[in-house]
């Protein structure tokens, strides 16, 4: 159990960070979501994994560690308002920005919210990158 | 002796009642209740110090379950300083605010109170994981306010800014969850009182985790590979904001004196001084790299910016130094920077009112409208940021150098934080001579500066701490070499439970 366990967290993780490198926000949104998913199953294993075992104190040596789960369910309610902030955020960077690159400027292939074309016109674009003015174009 | 959890309530309720609706359109009621709590949560900070000073650390028992079971919040002279640090700090910069900062975005008030409440709490705390749920208040806070007033610049520092944090939360759990696994618990009193006898097997796992722990305060104390969100975010926010932020940075270096100078300090055997070197190494070279960033600063805002890497730096260097006297000295530069950052950007914000639209860039701009008090304040401010006589600067600065001739870092905490003045003074002279003297056309008679008393108050007043700071600096360097004892010695769960009384 313990095998199927890292390797669940290790590869969320993994695909997380993978998506959080990307340039566009909704990406990167959604790698924390993993994140948060995974150190969550990761908080969840600090304490031990234990089958069958009573939850708290009961005959018996032995028994499920109560804390991890406290904080577990903590984590996941203050990950959960934090990725609905980010989100929010990143509409709002997006309708400000007119773009949804994270670092406000709109890239080749982009399209753009407030006019709804693409930086490719005429093939040129390829030859200077992003327009000085931050995404205002 | 519910005094220990007020500099937490009071904010709190304070955020609360101005949520009420009968606030939601006087703009004036809400100032009024907002200040009274802040003055209220000073006031009880105040208290709670002498109190500490007086009669020791005072622990508080949530709910009371005993430690080591129950989240304690424990009040020791430190803490006692750093209160009292946020309280001034947020009634100035909030007096500020109320010169009309405060309406350009909705819920000023109630996300500043919040603010306080999340760095109260992180400065109280006894607990490894209730200090992550104070870092997220305070987060979330600043999250909000950092994009008070809105604007471009604002929304993509604001995205970078909480992409950051939200990665380094998650590694705060990770850290958390791998120390819980070493220790068996996630008090910090218990934690430092078992670190000497770890069982063998659970000592990587402790390091890994104590170290991750590092990066993760590293990233809130703008330590060298992890700073790079500060400039940005600082330069871009509105005024008093920034310079309520200027205690952010110290909450990281407050939580590394108290995690890692207990329960990685110089008794805890296996894990003890965990990660010291690198924190050397990198301390110095953040002060490099804020010291680069100095002389490279375009506008007023980037260059206190970077004045606060430099600053934290500093204060990092005394970590790594790691001495009592050096922790004492640390305290004492902590109350500087913060306040001399704080004012600096408030003191910006005056210039940036009366230059229309050059705003804090160093540009030849039309000459200021109120040279005088302006100029005053910027001197003050200036020669205290860079460390001249007769401000705190020089005296914090002082400290800082005798710890470390003291326990033989000189040769490499000296030559940095002097060249550091350097850059500092060659950096302000030439802002500063840009800003009031390379001047062109007439002094503007237009009737748009909003420039009210309260500014002028406002940094009247957080630039003056300067002065106090120098004034009573002997009695400060005792009380900062007594907390500094204290943090260092700890309080242990004993003291905890025998100390609450029933």
């Amino acid at each position: 159990m313990e095998l199927i366990y890292s390797v669940t967290v290790g590869v969320m993780v993994t695909c997380s960070i993978f998506l959080m490198l990307r340039g566009h926000t909704f990406s990167v949104v959604l790698g924390l979501t993993l994140m948060s998913y995974a150190v969550n199953l990761f908080l969840f294993a600090s304490g031990g994994l234990a089958l069958n075992q009573p939850a708290i104190l009961a005959e018996g040596a032995s028994y499920a560690d109560p804390l991890p789960q406290a904080l577990v369910l903590t984590a996941i309610v203050i990950g959960f308002a934090m990725t609905a902030f980010a989100l929010i955020l990143a509409i709002r960077a997006r309708a400000d920005l007119g773009n949804d690159n994270v670092d406000g400027r709109a890239e080749v292939g982009d399209v753009l919210s407030n006019k709804g074309q693409t930086v490719e016109q005429n093939g040129s674009v390829r030859e200077h990158p992003e327009p000085s003015s931050g995404g205002k174009l | 002796m519910h005094l220990t959890a007020l500099p937490v309530l009071l904010p709190f309720l304070g955020a609360v009642i101005v949520l009420i609706p009968w606030f939601n359109k006087r703009i004036a009621q809400q100032r009024l209740v907002a200040q009274l709590f802040l003055l209220g949560t000073l006031a009880v900070s105040i208290v709670l110090f002498t109190q500490t000073m007086g009669e020791g650390a005072q622990g508080y028992a949530m709910g009371e379950w005993e430690a080591p079971f129950g989240i304690f919040l424990i009040a020791d002279p430190l803490a006692g300083f750093m209160l009292i640090l946020a309280a001034v700090l947020a009634l100035a910069s909030h007096l500020y605010a109320c010169g009309g900062d405060d309406q350009t975005g909705k819920f000023f008030h109630p996300l500043f109170l919040f603010q306080l409440m999340g760095i109260n709490g992180a400065f109280l705390t006894a607990d490894a994981f209730n200090l992550f749920v104070f870092f997220e208040i305070l987060l979330i806070a600043s999250y909000s306010l950092l994009i008070h007033g809105g604007g471009k610049e604002r929304t993509r520092a604001a995205q970078h800014y909480v992409l950051y944090n939200l990665i380094g939360s998650a590694f705060f759990l990770i850290a958390l969850a791998v120390l819980y696994r070493a220790y068996g618990t996630l008090s910090i009193p218990d934690m430092a009182a078992r670190s000497s006898s770890l069982p063998e097997e659970s000592l990587p796992l402790a390091k890994a985790g104590g170290l991750l722990l590092m990066a993760v305060f590293g990233i809130k104390a703008a330590l060298l590979p992890l700073h790079f969100w500060l400039p940005r975010t600082y330069s871009s926010t509105s005024i008093p904001v920034a310079a309520l932020f200027a205690i952010m940075t110290k909450v990281g270096v407050y939580s590394l004196w108290r995690v890692h100078g207990t329960v990685f300090g110089d008794d805890a055997g296996a894990v003890a001084n965990l990660g010291k070197d690198a924190l050397m190494w990198l301390s110095g070279a953040t002060v490099i790299i804020g010291s680069v960033g100095v002389l490279a600063s375009q506008s007023l805002r980037w260059l206190i910016a970077n004045l606060i890497i430099v600053s934290v730096g500093t204060l990092l260097m005394t970590v790594a130094i790691g001495t009592v006297a050096a922790t004492a000295a640390g305290i004492y530069y902590a109350l500087h920077s913060t306040f001399m950052s704080g004012a600096f950007f408030l003191v910006a914000g005056l210039l940036i009112m009366q230059r229309g639209q050059a705003g804090d860039r160093l540009v030849r701009s039309r000459p200021l409208r109120y040279p005088r008090i302006s100029g005053a304040l910027f001197a003050i401010v200036a020669m205290a940021m860079i460390g001249l006589p007769p401000f705190s600067g020089f005296t914090g600065k002082i400290f800082v150098l005798q710890s470390a001739l003291k326990s033989g870092d000189a040769f490499w905490v000296w030559p940095l934080m002097l060249i550091a003045g350097l850059v500092a003074m060659v950096a302000l002279s030439r802002a500063g001579t840009t800003l009031f003297w390379r001047t062109q056309g007439a002094v503007p008679q237009d009737a748009e500066y909003r420039i009210s008393g309260l500014h002028i108050a406002a940094a009247g007043i957080l630039v003056g701490m300067s002065i106090v700071l120098v004034v009573f600096a002997g009695p400060l360097t005792e009380w900062s070499l007594r907390a500094a004892q204290d943090m260092h010695t700890g309080v242990s769960v004993m003291q905890l439970n025998g100390g609450e009384s029933k």
